[in-house]
């Protein structure tokens, strides 16, 4: 592995600016450690070589003439295929997007390219970001870098795996259930949902609209911190995006919080959870506690995590969330029809009923036309105030457990997931199952506050573990500061897995 | 069969307003009509992935414009949501409109009936949505899609079932048809679709006057006939439906009933110049409809609702009475000149510039109205201004010009932009009187003058001063149009001298 | 929660409104995993949920509105560059009848 390539984003960026390493050298690089690497992770969908190496020079031009270099600059990232790019495809990694070309950037793509970064590619994701391990792509499932055998988690896996793999020295992907933070958890690496709001959507291929965040997924707290603070603002082509200003979250970051409050979140810590986990989270409270925090227990009772009968687990917050992410989601994916653009069948069919039932039937995979047909059935005439409309009175009940907690704390403390990163093929069977995958994800989402993963070691079976925080509505700055925390006092931070070691 | 007695028409009608906005409800793709096919499109109209809605402040504006000049309430919260059913010329395959809280409701509206009567008709909502794009039919095997009206705003106005007859429904949608153009939030041309009607009727069958009591009668299904974009259809429509009812009634009883039938679609068909069945409630839409999660809600407070209220001024209804009342004129001048709020502003202004009221409504419905039906303009469009339009109304009142020459003064005022005096110099066209004209004047300062005239005629000291005086007298009655050197030859030839 | 059926017929008309054709086979396994998605999600009904507002926002934004001022639309090639089936400037359909709704 090259020298580059060990470089944080942050680290890389500081190396360029200084003349020590060139834009175009830091990305020959990165796309040779794709072209050795992908084969085996199948992170990308798509690799734009040419592109980027043209912008890498620009931006080695743009240094050598002596012009201000934006915070990215020269810094190689990759781009979760939901995010239009006027570049490439953008497909959601579903066929029924498989050619499409958006004709406009996504304003995160827009910001990304403006403070310099390089697009490397555009990462491979479950179809439309519905699913957690990546293998509901119509292309490719992604490997998890430290166990090919192994899921990346998902839906944002492929950026996950090529943050982990060293495919990239950052990423951005979207999460709307957990989809940046339970892939980061499974790949050893950091990975954020803002505040709903505080990072435009414009240009996110939408799946829930009221959930969907982008965020970055990265080495390290501090790049982290260097993501956000390019990608965040308010946009005026997003009426669900915050006119507020975006703090200057690297500043600060060293700065521990003073007299910390974690809470530490009761209903997550439950028998159900895996020992190791558990103990990763017992692990974090000791160092807190060591830092001088004070602990509080908190109640999120409408986001507890039951075990059945059956020893299955079950929360209501899993419930409300699959009801109301379908139902957006049914109306969201209603314009892949097979006229404006996208698949159309090539058959010869009789009426424009035939035309899109069987474009969209050939288009969609089986868990977006699941979540499809889910949506539409708790929308539908009937089954309305049953069943959205219940969800929607639960995501209160669940947003003011939270609005209650943050009263006495600064930050919660809580697993990401309740397992590490399963085998691939061990949960496609039981759509369910796959869904209690974001058990502890999903009520962040719902209630539209901020939350992070931070990499906790490793199991002993090899595969990365991790602990998950949350803040407060637009309190990414003490979010982020209290992760750096415990990144430094545990030392757990950019793990690097086999597999890069022996490329 | 015998025609049944005892029904009732009732009708409701839903009426769409594609407003005059600049650009399009939730992107700045231009808001126009005509141009070649999707030339005015970009990700949000035309649905593209990641594209997301934002709302039009004007579009929002002009329909709480609307609302408050029909009397409705301006709730202070109003949120959007999303309808959905699939169809080609609505890209999202859902359409962002209003359920359950609509940015206008409750309200009313005064229509006249023959015979100087007024009814009010109850408005139960006016509420905002994205028009959807074009359906093309020209081509034989196939349909053409055309986005650029995809995303227009349009307003949909909804009553109560309060239209009893062919007539009221016509009045009322003249009234609305007028209404809209006077507040200058949509050109209302039903040809550009620019507005749509579609009735909703039954016929009551029992008592007239229990309407809606079910132990006195009971209703025919509900027709529902969607997108009539003339006053004809919409008449011949609402008529041949009625006609249908009965015949219905008359055949099969009871049976035709809203309870037994339900509610069905029908469609106008131009060429048969009749309606044809389209959907039954079997088929009835399931909308789904839920809020949009991509747009915020709406919140109007007072000032904003007080600055709403002060652009609407005095409504065509009662600008028209004004008219009738102070400047005499015919109902027919009073209802051209009150089609639209700028044409009546224009008369207003001057008639406050000292014109005669009466002159004035001549020179814009003649001249004014053909130019502007040759520019397919409103008459107030033509550019001409009070000032111009008044110091011509005053030369045609003083004879210094004719009605000809006024016709021809309008057309190059128009065009030029130049005084009326001016062209009228310029041109030759100040009136060369006729010995007939000034000769009646003289006659009347004769008759109304004896004494003078006796000066005059008795010659000596006192004669001048008196000829001067008659002279004088002639002037003023010209309003100052006649020579004094025509007056007094004629003075001479009348008196001697 | 209400007692419902999740029969093939339930699963066709909703097949039908969301646009996606289905085998009988597709249609049979969907059914019976929706029937275990759906009772999990009866597990809401659970909650007490009287007088509580419905949250369908994350925040609460208000009076997010745009000037009326145009801007830049799509020249037509690029507009439709993605588009399946053309004829000429438009998107070309099988035959429909009128306008929507
Ligand atoms: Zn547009």
């Amino acid at each position: 592995m090259s020298d580059i390539l060990n470089l944080s984003a942050l680290g890389l960026r500081d190396a360029i600016a200084a003349g020590e390493v060139s834009a175009a050298e830091a990305t020959r690089d990165y796309l040779d450690a794709i072209e050795a690497m992908d084969k085996k992770v199948c992170a990308y969908n798509e690799i734009f070589a040419e592109r980027a190496m043209g912008r890498a020079e620009e931006i080695d031009k743009k240094r050598s003439a002596g012009k201000t270099l934006g915070a990215l600059a020269g810094v190689p990232v990759a781009v979760k295929d939901n995010i239009c790019t006027s570049f490439g495809r953008t497909s959601c990694s579903s066929k029924i997007l498989e050619n499409f070309h958006a004709p406009y950037d996504a304003t995160v793509a827009g910001k990304l390219e403006s403070a310099g970064a390089i697009i490397l590619g555009k990462t491979n994701m479950d179809e439309f970001a519905m699913g957690s391990s990546t293998e509901n792509s119509a292309f490719n499932a992604t490997r998890n870098p430290w166990d090919t055998s192994h899921v990346p988690g998902g839906s944002s896996g492929g950026s996950a795996a090529a943050v982990a793999a060293r495919m990239c020295a950052a990423a951005v992907g979207s999460d709307t259930g957990g989809s940046i933070r339970q892939p980061a958890a499974f790949c050893g690496v950091v990975g954020l949902k803002p505040t709903y709001g505080r990072v435009s959507r414009y240009g996110l291929v939408a799946f829930g609209s009221s959930l969907d965040q982008i965020g970055p997924l990265a080495r390290d707290v501090a790049d982290s911190a260097l993501l956000l603070g390019a990608i965040a603002g308010h946009d005026t082509h997003d009426s669900t995006s915050i006119d507020r200003p975006v703090p200057e979250y690297l500043a600060s970051l060293d700065k521990p919080v003073e007299k910390l409050r974690v809470g530490l979140v009761k209903e997550f810590h439950s028998e159900s959870l895996d020992d190791e986990i558990r103990a990763a989270v017992d692990k974090a409270v000791k160092i807190y506690r060591d830092a001088g925090a004070e602990i509080i227990e908190v109640s999120l009772p409408h986001s507890r995590v039951d075990t059945d009968e059956g020893g299955q687990l079950s929360s209501y917050a899993v419930a409300c969330y699959y009801l109301v992410a379908t139902a957006e989601a049914s109306s969201n994916l209603a314009r892949y029809d097979g006229v404006h653009y996208g698949h159309r069948t090539a058959d010869k069919v009789g009426d424009i009923i035939e035309l899109y039932s069987r474009s969209r039937a050939e288009g969609f995979g089986d868990e977006v036309k699941r979540r499809i047909m889910l949506g539409t059935y708790a929308l539908s005439s009937g089954y309305y105030d049953a069943y959205y409309l219940k969800a929607l009175k639960v995501r209160r009940l669940i947003k003011n457990d939270f609005d209650k907690a943050f009263e006495n704390c600064d930050v919660l403390l809580c697993p990401v997931a309740p397992e590490t990163a399963f085998k691939i093929g061990e949960k496609t069977a039981d759509p369910l199952t796959m869904y209690l995958s974001d058990i502890y994800t999903i009520s962040v989402n719902l209630a539209g506050i901020p939350g992070v993963s931070i990499p906790a070691g490793l199991s002993e079976s090899g595969l990365p573990l991790a602990v998950q925080l949350l803040g407060n509505v637009f309190a990414e700055e003490t979010l982020l500061r209290a992760a750096r925390m415990y990144e430094m006092a545990s030392g757990i931070t950019r793990l690097t897995p086999e597999i890069v070691k022996e490329n | 069969m015998t025609k049944p007695d005892n029904t009732q028409p009732v009708i409701g009608l839903e009426i769409h307003v594609e407003l005059a906005t600049e650009t399009k409800m939730f992107c700045r793709c231009a808001n126009r009509f005509g141009d070649p096919p999707n030339t005015h499109t970009c990700p949000v109209c035309i649905g593209m992935p990641g594209s997301l809605p934002v709302m039009n402040k004007k579009a929002v504006e002009y329909s709480m414009k609307v609302g408050m000049a029909l009397n409705c309430t301006v709730p202070e919260f109003t949120k959007w949501d999303r309808k959905s059913y699939y169809y080609p010329d609505l890209p999202k395959n859902y359409q962002i409109s209003q359920y359950d809280l609509p940015l206008t409701i409750d309200g009313h509206l005064d229509i006249p009936l023959t015979g100087g009567q007024t009814k009010r008709i109850g408005i139960t909502r006016a509420h905002l949505e994205e028009d959807a794009g074009k359906n093309v039919h020209d081509f034989p095997a196939h349909t053409g899609v055309d986005l650029n009206r995809a995303g227009v705003p349009l307003l949909e106005i909804v009553t109560e079932p309060h239209l009893r007859s062919v007539e009221e429904v016509m009045s009322f949608a003249r009234a609305m048809h007028r209404l809209v153009r006077w507040l200058g939030v949509s050109q209302a041309n039903m040809e550009m679709g620019q507005m749509r009607f579609e009735p909703n009727i039954s016929l009551w069958v029992g008592d007239p006057e229990k309407v809606f009591d079910e132990s006195a009668g009971y209703f025919t299904p509900i027709f529902e006939v969607k997108n009539l974009n003339s006053f004809r259809s919409l008449e011949r429509t609402c008529q041949w439906v009625i006609d249908y009812h009965q015949a219905r009634i008359a055949e099969k009883g009871r049976g035709w009933s809203l309870a037994d039938v339900g509610k069905q679609n029908w469609g106008f068909r131009d060429d048969l110049n009749a309606c044809e069945f389209q959907r039954g409630k079997e088929e009835a839409h399931d909308y789904r409809y839920f809020p949009e999660p991509d747009l915020a809600p709406v919140v109007v407070d007072d000032a904003w609702r007080e600055r709403i209220a002060k652009q609407i001024g005095e409504l065509p209804i009662a600008r028209k009475a004004r008219y009738l009342d102070k400047y005499k004129i015919s109902e027919k001048e009073a209802d051209a000149l009150t089609l639209d709020s700028p044409t009546g502003d224009l008369l207003d202004a001057a008639v406050a510039a000292g014109a005669e009221a009466k002159r004035c409504v001549n020179l814009m419905l003649g001249k004014g109205a053909s130019i502007a039906n040759e520019r397919g303009c409103r008459i107030a469009e033509i550019r001409i201004t009070p000032e111009q339009l008044a110091e011509l109304a005053k030369m045609l009142a003083g004879g210094k010009v004719n009605a000809t020459a006024a016709d021809k003064i309008f057309a190059k005022m128009v065009e030029t932009g130049d005084t009326p005096g001016k062209i009228a110099e310029a041109e030759g066209l100040l009136a060369i009187f006729d010995a007939g004209k000034i000769g009646e004047w003289v006659d009347q300062a004769i008759a109304k003058n004896p004494q003078a005239v006796e000066d005059v005629r008795a010659g000596g000291k006192k004669q001048k001063k008196a000829f001067g005086f008659l002279t004088g007298q002639v002037m003023q009655l010209s309003g100052g149009a006649a020579t004094p050197a025509q007056v007094q030859k004629l003075l001479h030839e009348k008196l001697g001298g | 929660m209400t007692e419902k059926k999740i029969d093939r017929k339930l699963i066709r008309h909703i097949a039908l409104l969301a646009r996606i054709e289905m085998t009988d086979e597709q249609a049979e396994t969907l059914g019976r995993q929706f029937a275990g998605i759906v009772a999990y999600m009866d597990k809401l009904g659970e909650l007490d949920t009287d007088g509580v507002e419905p949250m369908a926002h994350a925040l609460d934004v208000r009076n997010v509105l745009a000037e009326d001022t145009p801007g830049r639309s799509l020249p037509v090639e690029q507009a439709m560059a993605n588009a399946p089936a053309r004829d000429g400037g438009f998107y070309k359909v099988p035959k429909v009848i009128g306008d929507s709704q």
